[in-house]
């Protein structure tokens, strides 16, 4: 691959495939607890973060990890509550969120539309080596959390009261939940841009569970989706100039249309093929007769 | 010693008193049955045992422990009235039943295969060894309350609370599951349970306690007319002809004002 031979090249590759695989085992959980588009929401936060930093003229990156796990904490703690105003307290968040963001991107010296594009749809290509650090080292920290702690965050997301009564620390749980969304959404910020952030997290788990029985199942499957989507999405945009960040989403998504009509022709096929396995079982007919007699 | 021992416990929830005064004994390898109808705050009793609901006043001991101070929760098995339905990312049977080893193995250590044994176990008991790999998904009602008991054993509990366990589970299901609880009873375990019938249950059952309005109304003996009800055909429309009987009856609290 010719494009390889450039470093900045490398650089996005390897940002992409460490998004790639954390992204999914972390949305996983989101999925499986109904809120596929907190992501979305800490995305708009964090752009808040970026502003902060560009204002400041320190690194966007350490300040949107910073607001945006403030912003998470917070959405956590209205959840926990569970009242019903959350949604709206939400919303004033996210949108908060994004608001500040714009505004404060357009006070710092740095200003201007190109700027403000690359955080929110990303800009994979001007990663730098120490954007790349940070991605990695936060990367894997999250992967290593989500792997980990498979069964105790299964267990809060599939049933929290039970996990209750069990005796797990269901709060930190929970705000270890809260702080590793954060977390990803930041570093996935440089990959497909705070506002496709959420796609990454959600689109593979949805592609995987079309064809898996199992959450352990759903979860490798989800991660090699995204891994996947991420190494060709970076390739494709190389070959054909597009952006990176918004291929890889289209990508995944693809998988996803690819899978669940792999899966429901599948399940025709089968229900063929099933209908005429059970004639051959038919009970004999004197059986049936006997049946009616009675 | 009790297993759970509540004194004069008080609930409220938003300011509206759900139990008042409650005091509830349950002896180490007891079965006790709370009855009552839907919303006189027998489920609330046993949440609030569980620590799920707070306590407005009086005290609960689990196995003489304060609550507050309880942390052997791997005693406890809770199985409750359903299984949520999540959001949709699939589960096998196996991967539900494995939770409730957590309390045992804690959250750093990964299953080991005594875990792993524990699980095939707790689901040979209820009967559903042969779906460890099945989505929970493709599960009828009554296999996935079987699966929820078989979460609830696998940590190798002294104590199960159920919350309803039998609602809405078809005959073969509800068999299965009082069988599991007579075996679970048979080795020594204590079974709280709160129901509406008590069905297969009823034979299981050292002593039954009647809420009714946020108190407790009854306690002893499973009451007769109670048994009758359990019946799976029984559609709760018969009159009060003996009234002697009907003190201690479970089901017509249904029709009762809240506040006579």
């Amino acid at each position: 691959m010719s494009l390889l031979q450039y470093d900045f090249m490398i650089r996005a590759l390897v940002g992409a495939l460490i998004i790639g695989l954390t992204a999914p085992a972390l949305g996983i959980y989101l999925v499986q607890r109904r809120l596929s588009l907190i992501g979305d929401g800490i995305g708009h936060v964090a752009l808040t973060g970026v502003g902060v930093g560009l204002l400041l003229q320190r690194s966007p990156v350490i300040t949107a990890v910073v607001v945006s796990v403030i912003g998470a904490i917070a959405v956590e703690l209205v959840r926990e509550r569970g009242r019903t105003s959350g949604d709206v307290a939400l919303a004033l968040l996210f949108y908060g969120g994004i608001a500040g963001g714009v505004v404060l991107v357009g006070l710092s010296e740095d200003s201007g539309n190109a700027n403000l594009m690359q955080y929110l749809f990303g800009s994979l290509t001007t990663t730098s080596r120490q954007d790349l650090t940070v991605i990695a080292v936060l990367g894997v920290a999250v992967l290593v959390a989500m792997l980990g702690l498979r069964p105790a965050l299964f267990a809060v997301c599939h049933d929290e009261e039970y996990a209750r009564v069990s005796g797990l620390p269901v709060r930190t749980l929970n705000l270890l939940m809260a702080v590793t969304t954060a977390v990803t959404v930041t570093i996935a910020m440089r990959t497909v841009g705070l506002l496709l952030v959420s796609a990454l997290m959600v689109v593979p788990v949805a592609a995987a569970q079309q064809v898996t029985r199992g959450f352990r199942g759903t979860m490798a499957t989800a991660m090699a989706i995204g891994v996947t989507a991420a190494a060709a999405g970076v390739w494709v945009a190389g070959e054909i100039d597009t952006a990176p960040g918004a291929t890889i989403v289209i990508l995944a998504i693809a998988a996803f249309v690819a899978l669940t009509a792999g899966a429901a022709t599948w399940r025709v096929l089968r229900g063929r093929l099933g209908v005429e396995g059970a004639a051959h079982h038919a009970e004999p007919p004197d059986v049936v007769l006997e049946a009616g007699v009675r | 010693m009790s297993a759970v021992a509540v004194r004069h416990a008080a609930v409220a929830y938003a300011g509206r008193t759900v139990l008042r005064d409650v005091t509830l004994d349950v002896g180490d390898g007891q079965v006790v049955a709370v009855l009552g109808a839907n919303g006189s705050g027998k489920s609330t009793l046993i949440r609030t045992i569980l620590g799920l609901v707070p306590l407005a006043g009086g005290e609960i001991d689990l196995f003489g422990t304060p609550q507050r101070r309880f942390r052997e929760w791997a005693r406890i098995g809770y199985v409750p009235q359903r299984m949520g339905a999540g959001g949709g990312v699939p589960a096998t049977v196996g991967e539900v039943v494995a939770s409730g080893r957590l309390a045992r193995r804690g959250i750093f250590r990964p299953a080991r295969a005594a875990d792993r044994e524990a699980v095939r176990a707790a689901l040979e008991d209820v009967g559903l060894l042969d779906r460890i790999g099945d989505p929970v998904a493709t599960l009828s009602g009554g296999q996935q309350q079987r699966t929820l008991i078989a979460r609830a054993l696998a940590g190798r509990p002294d104590l199960l609370v159920l919350d309803e366990p039998t609602a809405g589970v078809d005959a073969a299901s509800q068999e299965a599951f009082a069988a599991a609880l007579a075996r679970f009873g048979e080795r020594g375990g204590t079974i709280l349970l709160v129901a509406h019938e008590l069905g297969p249950l009823e034979p299981l059952i050292d002593k039954a306690v009647v809420v009714h309005d946020g108190r407790i109304a009854y306690e002893g003996a499973v009451p007769e007319p109670a048994g009758h009800h359990a019946g799976p055909g029984h559609d709760h429309v018969h009159p009060h002809a003996e009234p002697e009987r009907s003190r201690i009856c479970v089901a017509p609290t249904d029709r009762m004002p809240a506040n006579p």
